[in-house]
């Protein structure tokens, strides 16, 4: 009896249910990711590729940059975990950097920069593991020497030029990094009317030369511009090696409200620049000097610069490795258009052009174009793995398109969490991609992490891409703002672990404490510091108010990893000095009594023994 | 005084050829100490899991790791009051080339004036000087263990410093092993001895028809 009844209400309940399930209704995911396979990833081909043991090392460096942080983020991949950050355009407590004098004179005036592109330094199209340059909005770009992970040389702001955005791209052989204008202002400055805009209004292209030896930077020329938005580029390779290439957008000319104004035309510009051809009519004198910069007016000087017009407000430009196709992404469209170099050449040689642009030809969109590939929504930047795969960032799909070059067959769709940007293909901008990894930098991560709070961190995500199918890995949270990053096989950076002895040629450099002391000459204090495990000396000094005091600090130790700090109380000052390295802080004695000092970075038993005091009388 | 006539006979014979070659190879034995280490301490910590290692030469001191091991192995020291290991510390370096040398020629003196007695000799006196070296070595690491100062951040108790093994001091397990110089002198010894051995052997051999002889000449 019990059991009959029970059988009933089942058969009851499973009709309720089939009837339920019959009922249109609104799903509680989005129908393109039931099931979540797709944003899921295979735990065990994850965890595998990724799991680095402690005291393993990782397969590769990948340099991120910081956005309006002002850093370089410095990530282990696969393990994705943070090693080191390099501060750049901003001070940095944690190494010292911008309190002490050299690195303080180097940020200048300015305590914040928006780093965007870096650029590992480039032998015939490879990365050579020697510098990495990263440019900053307000014209300014950097390099950092990978032999000590260290900010060596900001040049700029340089003139002429408004917000650096299309920046670093160095060129195959590391001749060239460049520069271009996102904010068109007149040139030189001065106050022009924002309704001038398109005939006062000038943008600039900048060749930043690179001594092949030191990587000290300089400014060799600029080219005057139409007032275009510039906005990405890359250098030609291989095939297409002496040429430079920019997107622009707003080539409306347009003011005001630009996300409408700048959006009304269906093409834009990439901008090719022939820059041997440039270098040629600089050494033969053309051009004029223009707040002290050799200027060339691509209007007089005819064949540096062709248009290729390229859809819709395009915003990555990106050449494949073998040189030959160039890969432009029009971000309010569903297209990736794919340019022949050979076409573009041959276009230019037959004055194959539509028009001009302020005296600059542009070249037959039809003749130059090889493929629109439909990659999907919002494409912006195209990196590229082995056998010519390439791999396109989608804005708004935000996902990543897996596309084939030659053929423009697009085989695999990964979602990314979420709107993406930029991505980074293990050394996939160079004449040799390995393939293996791809990192998508993206814009959001909307909750992919424990809260903590609205200021939110950036997602970067890890693919495996050895296979057909792209495979989500792992989810690292990066500081903002990542834009681009770049991924070098590990064992190209060699970098040094102390700097040797010898090599230190610091003026006020002492490596005995008997040499330490203070010397005065009128109310300039200079104060011979020595820093070893655990004394800094000497323990205590005097100085007079208003003494203008400069503490050269050595560390004198020459093991790893024996760093020491110099922090002064109520002076505003930190500085953390390496093994075998000297640094120097100057400052006024404004305030009297006294001040300790001690050692800020923590380094041996006895580290908190390591103080002294300054008495202001 | 047979046997004391004996043992002079005895003293006076010349060494063959084998022993001679035993007595020229552990001259040029003696070389090594010229070109390899003595002796070597490595000590490895949690923090230095690559090791600290001292080289010990017969005329200087060498740290591993370019020399920086020396350097570091005296900042740390310099936290329990030890005295800086130092080149100047150790008057053994001045003389200790010299004297091998001595010794060395004087091995090549036995090999041309070949008697007994100048082996016997020559050994004897590279005997003592191998024994004095090591106990000078030993009552060195023993001052170094507990000439402390009295001032020291880190006091311990005064130790004595492994000299042949491994031992766990503080936080660094210190390892104490002759290396291939020191095996060089120990060869050195070997053959003198056992050339001296040779020749003993060589003239008992020879003996017993004299002995017979000389009684039943009497």
């Amino acid at each position: 009896m019990e059991s009959q009844r029970s059988h009933a209400w089942a058969r009851v309940l499973i009709l309720a249910v089939a009837a339920a399930a019959a009922t249109q209704c609104t799903p509680s995911r989005p129908a393109s990711r039931a099931g979540g396979a797709a944003v899921q990833s295979d735990l065990a081909l994850a965890a595998q590729r990724t799991y680095v043991a402690p005291g393993d090392l990782d397969e590769y460096y990948m340099f991120s940059s910081g956005g309006h942080s002002g850093s370089v983020y410095v990530y282990g991949l696969p393990s994705m975990r943070h090693l080191v950050t390099i501060p750049v355009y901003t001070p940095y407590p944690a190494t010292g950097y911008g309190f002490d004098d050299d690195s303080k004179k180097m940020l200048g005036e300015l305590t914040w920069g928006d780093a965007h592109h870096p650029a590992l330094s480039e032998t015939k199209g490879d990365y050579d593991g020697r510098w990495l340059f990263i440019n900053e909005m307000n014209g300014r770009i950097a390099r950092i020497d990978l032999r000590d992970f260290k900010t060596k040389q900001i040049l700029g702001p340089i003139p002429n030029l408004h917000g650096n955005h299309a920046s670093s791209f160095v060129t195959p052989n590391t001749e060239y990094a460049m520069m271009a204008t996102r904010f068109s202002r007149p040139v030189p400055n001065r106050p022009v009317g924002v309704d001038r805009y398109a005939t006062e209004y000038k943008g600039i292209i900048a060749g930043i030369k690179i001594d092949p030896q030191s990587g000290e930077m300089s400014l060799a020329w600029q080219l005057l511009m139409p007032p275009f938005d510039y906005d990405l580029g890359d250098a030609g390779k291989n095939a297409s090696d002496g040429w430079m290439f920019f997107t622009s957008y707003n080539t409306e000319r347009a003011t005001g409200k630009l996300e409408v104004t700048a959006s009304q035309r269906d093409r834009d510009y990439i901008a090719a620049v022939d820059w041997r051809a440039v270098e040629k009519a600089v050494a033969s004198g053309a051009g004029e000097m223009i707040d002290g910069v050799r200027v060339i007016d691509t209007k007089r000087v005819p064949g540096l610069v062709y248009l290729m017009p390229c859809g819709k407000s395009p915003h990555g430009v990106d050449v494949a490795p073998n040189g030959n196709w160039i890969v432009g992404s029009g971000k309010l469209q569903g297209v990736t258009t794919v340019f022949n170099f050979e076409k573009v050449q041959t276009a230019i040689r037959n004055k194959d052009f539509t028009g001009e642009e302020d005296g600059i030809p542009v070249l037959k969109y039809e003749s130059i174009k090889d493929a629109e590939v439909p990659v999907g929504l919002g494409p912006l930047h195209t990196q590229f793995g082995t056998d010519d795969w390439a791999y396109t960032s989608l804005f708004v799909d935000s996902a990543i398109a897996k596309w084939k070059l030659g053929t423009w067959e697009v085989v695999d769709k990964a979602p990314m969490s979420y709107s993406i940007g930029h991505l980074a293909a293990a050394e996939g901008d160079t004449v040799s991609p390995d393939g293996n990894y791809l990192v998508g930098l993206n814009k959001l991560s909307h909750g992919r992490h424990l809260s903590v709070g609205p200021s939110q961190p950036e997602s970067s995500q890890l693919l495996d891409i050895t296979e057909e199918k792209m495979k989500l890995l792992y989810d690292a949270f990066t500081e903002p703002e990542p834009h681009y990053a770049q991924i070098i096989k590990a064992d190209k950076v060699k970098p040094i672990e102390v700097y040797p002895k010898e090599e230190n040629k610091h003026p006020l450099a002492v490596w005995d404490v008997n040499q330490t002391g203070v010397t005065r000459n009128g109310n300039r204090v200079t104060v011979k510091m020595v820093a070893v495990r655990s004394t800094l000396t000497p323990t205590d000094f005097e100085v007079n108010e208003g003494d203008i005091v400069t503490v050269a600090i050595t560390n004198i130790e020459q093991t790893t990893d024996e760093l020491h700090g110099f922090g002064l109380l109520d002076y505003n000052i930190n500085v953390v000095i390496d093994p075998g390295e000297t640094k120097t802080v100057t400052f006024t004695a404004k305030k009297s009594g006294v001040f300790a000092y001690y050692c800020t970075n923590f380094c041996s038993a006895l580290h908190q023994e390591m103080q002294g005091y300054m008495v202001v009388k | 005084m047979h046997g004391l006539a004996r043992k002079n006979r005895f003293l006076d014979q010349t060494i063959d050829a084998r022993a001679r070659l035993m007595v020229l190879v552990a001259a040029v034995l003696l070389l090594a100490t010229y070109f390899l280490p003595l002796w070597n301490l490595t000590m490895f910590a949690p923090q230095y899991p690559e090791g600290l290692r001292l080289d010990i030469y017969s005329y200087t001191l060498v740290g591993g790791n370019h020399g920086q091991d020396i350097k570091e192995i005296n900042v740390l020291n310099h936290y329990i009051g030890m005295r800086d290991l130092v080149n100047q510390e150790f008057t053994e370096f001045q003389w200790m080339p010299f004297v091998i040398g001595a010794l060395g020629l004087l091995m090549l003196r036995t090999v041309v004036h070949a008697t007994v007695a100048a082996l016997v000799d020559v050994t004897m006196l590279f005997v003592y000087f191998g024994a004095f070296s090591l106990w000078s070595f030993g009552y060195k690491l023993y001052r170094y263990g507990h000439d402390l100062s009295p001032t020291a951040a880190v006091q311990v108790p005064p130790f004595m410093p492994p000299m042949f093994g491994g031992q766990q001091i503080a936080n660094f397990e210190v390892y104490s092993y002759p290396r291939a110089a020191s095996y060089a002198m120990a060869g050195t010894i070997v053959l003198l001895l056992g050339a001296l051995g040779w020749a003993w052997w060589q003239a008992r051999r020879a003996a017993p028809r004299d002995e017979v002889a000389g009684p039943a000449a009497s």
